[in-house]
């Protein structure tokens, strides 16, 4: 038996243990990964056609008018804790001469107006989704969710929790950048 | 006292089964039994281990009355099994579908477990030639030597063990 062992290469005999440390490597990768982070089916789609009412102002906000420019819909709420953590960041793309729509999913009208009101309104004008009725059409599940809109009204990707300065460098800005060159 | 006590557990078990449907009217049995069957198989996302028939959660009940209301209306089981996964994407049903992404889901464990027999097979095979092997000539001899003592003597059990 012992000439057997002595028979094999180093390699065969270290194989269950490479084949356990994959197995670790995998599984502990699947541990880093966050299991509500759904990719959503509508990337690369056209956006889901909807009217709504806007928040504080007469008129509606439908898929048309998202056409034309680069724009961000901004999933939230004056309820979700994590839309006051992006507030930050949504403003200072807002400033920076981005296009924000905000859409005010399941809320009540005054709780909404008042939110804007306390931390600052970074949106050009807010749809109100008040039953979530339309934020079913667009897979809304939770808030902040936010989805990169291009000219042709093509939903090109979909931030799902807060929007933060990682997420604006290392993917928004270089899908803004590649948008524009499709223009061209 | 027997049956009061059945009537009894009886009527404090029935809420609980009924709570979810408790809202809706069906036109049917059918369209109940679809409805049900329908809620069971879709996943809530806000709470992902819960089917959206069982979950409180607001977008759950939301999803209910979508579902209801598309009963209503007539749609097909594939419609609106559809409906959810144009949104939301595969994620939402607790059955993938079998295609290539999902071949590793589906052929895994069984490709698994055949690796498995496979490699216990050879290890078995390889262990029989090893402690075949591992007799000595000298171990050989006695052996032979112990089976033909046995044989002389004449007794059945040593011819039972050849």
């Amino acid at each position: 038996m012992t000439e057997e062992i002595q028979k094999k290469s180093p390699l065969r005999r270290l194989m269950p243990l490479i084949i356990f440390g994959l197995l670790v490597a995998l599984l502990w990768y699947g541990l880093g990964l966050n299991p509500r982070l759904v990719p959503s089916p509508l990337v690369g789609k056209p956006a889901p056609e909807f009217v709504l009412p806007l928040l504080n102002a007469s008129g509606k906000l439908s898929h048309e008018d998202l056409k034309g420019d680069i724009t961000l819909l901004n999933v939230f709420a004056s309820w979700c804790f994590a839309c006051r953590q992006e507030h930050q960041a949504i403003t200072q793309l807002s400033r920076s001469g981005m296009r924000v729509i905000g859409f005010n999913y399941k809320d009540k009208a005054e709780d909404a107006a008042a939110w804007l009101r306390q931390f600052g309104n970074p949106y050009q004008v807010v749809a109100q989704d008040l039953d979530g009725r339309v934020g079913i059409d667009w897979g809304v599940y939770g808030a902040p969710e936010t989805f990169v809109i291009d000219h042709n009204g093509i939903i090109r990707d979909k931030r799902i929790g807060p929007v933060d300065q990682e997420y604006i460098s290392e993917k928004l800005m270089p899908l803004v950048q590649q948008i524009r060159s499709e223009q061209t | 006292m027997r049956v009061i006590m059945f009537l009894v557990m009886a009527v404090l078990l029935t809420p609980l089964y009924a709570a979810p449907v408790a809202t809706y009217e069906f036109a049917s049995a059918e369209q109940e039994a679809l409805f049900n069957k329908l809620s069971n198989e879709l996943r809530c996302l806000v709470c992902q281990n819960q089917a959206i028939a069982d979950s409180n959660a607001d977008l759950a009940k939301d999803l209910r009355d979508e579902i209801y209301g598309m009963l209503q209306q007539g749609k097909s089981e594939e419609e609106i099994v559809e409906f959810m996964v144009v949104r939301y994407g595969d994620f939402v049903l607790y059955n993938p579908p079998l295609k290539p992404m999902t071949w590793v889901l589906w052929f895994g464990p069984a490709f698994a477990l055949l690796a498995g027999f496979f490699f216990v097979i050879r290890i078995i095979n390889k262990q029989k030639k090893a402690a075949v092997a591992e007799m000595s000539g000298e171990e050989i001899e006695r052996l032979k030597a112990l089976q033909s003592e046995a044989q002389e003597m004449g007794k059945t059990e040593g011819n039972k063990d050849k």
